[in-house]
């Protein structure tokens, strides 16, 4: 089971208690853009073995989005943080780096 | 005006190993805003006259408390016939500050679950842990009672108080009856 410990109010619970929100830190592309950009924006998400970020909201709880670093294949949490951000903190790429020597996601690693 | 009147009119069951027992016509009023700001915080523990809980906590005695909600929100508890009177009195201390403060006594519904038995009927419907040592008098915790939203505290002594909204009142009286069952305590925290 995956659990997640929530960076707004500090609760740790297990994946009922949130809602997942779908890959993180992706790049809005609106009216105006390219067909090609709109439609990677739209449809294009990762589905990696491993590293993965997303977004997710603790909707039984204090109701807040949050990002959250974790494994795909071990359900290890790499670790949670504001959702106010557009890419991760140094602290938690550094936590990925220690446990997964050699991880890549998009253009981070 | 019409006569006011609770989700289950104070609805009682004591047939099984805890007592359930709707808290009837209990006032609360939402506040949302920075928390932090003193203003806020004054407003919040004027009506409520208990002080301001930290985070994940709840502040409660009787009918009047202040319980943390989230970053940003405050629920407080205030007999329900000054509801009113506090929301007008938050209103006149918070003008001109980004905040918001509204009556949902009647959109919500409060229980008590009571007895030597509270704590494991009350474990078996949320992903909380419930141990003794864990789950402590002052905590306040928001959460999932099987597939409804509810926040929950310790009262007293054995004695836990659950909030869900009014539309589900009957579903989570249903829920906590069934768990409390005669014979059905599972001996966990004993």
């Amino acid at each position: 089971m995956l659990i997640l410990t929530c960076p707004n109010c500090g609760v740790t619970a297990e994946e009922t208690e949130f809602h997942a929100g779908g890959e993180a830190h992706l790049k809005r592309f609106g009216p105006g853009s390219s067909d090609n950009d709109f439609e990677t924006y739209l449809f294009m998400r990762e589905n990696p073995k491993g590293v993965h970020f997303e977004r997710w909201r603790h909707v039984y709880g204090c109701g807040k989005w949050f990002h959250a670093a974790r494994c795909t294949t071990t359900l290890e949490v790499f670790g949670t943080y504001s959702a106010q951000v557009t890419e991760p903190p140094k602290e938690i790429l550094d936590t990925i780096s220690e446990k997964r020597p050699g991880w890549a996601w998009r253009d981070l690693a | 005006m019409s006569k006011a009147l609770s989700a289950l009119n104070g609805a009682k069951w004591s047939d099984g190993i805890a007592m359930i027992e709707e808290v009837a016509l209990q006032g609360m009023i939402t506040l949302r805003g920075n928390l932090d700001d003193p203003k806020i915080k004054t407003a919040a523990t004027s009506a409520a006259n208990v002080d301001m809980p930290g985070p994940g906590q709840a502040n409660c005695a009787d009918n009047r408390g202040i319980c943390w909600m989230s970053p940003d929100e405050a629920l407080v508890l205030c007999p329900y016939d000054d509801v009113a009177e506090n929301i007008d009195m938050m209103h006149k201390a918070l003008s001109g500050l980004h905040s918001l403060c509204v009556d949902v006594s009647d959109a919500r519904a409060v229980f008590e679950v009571s007895g030597p038995y509270a704590r494991g009927v009350l474990a078996k419907l949320v992903p909380v842990d419930l141990a003794p040592d864990r789950f402590t008098k002052g905590m306040f915790r928001r959460t999932r009672m099987a597939q409804v939203p509810a926040a929950l505290w310790l009262h007293d002594t054995d004695s836990f108080r659950v909030i869900c909204f009014r539309s589900q009142a009957q579903y989570v009286f249903d829920l906590l009856t069934v768990a409390a069952q005669p014979g059905s305590d599972v001996g966990a925290f004993r």
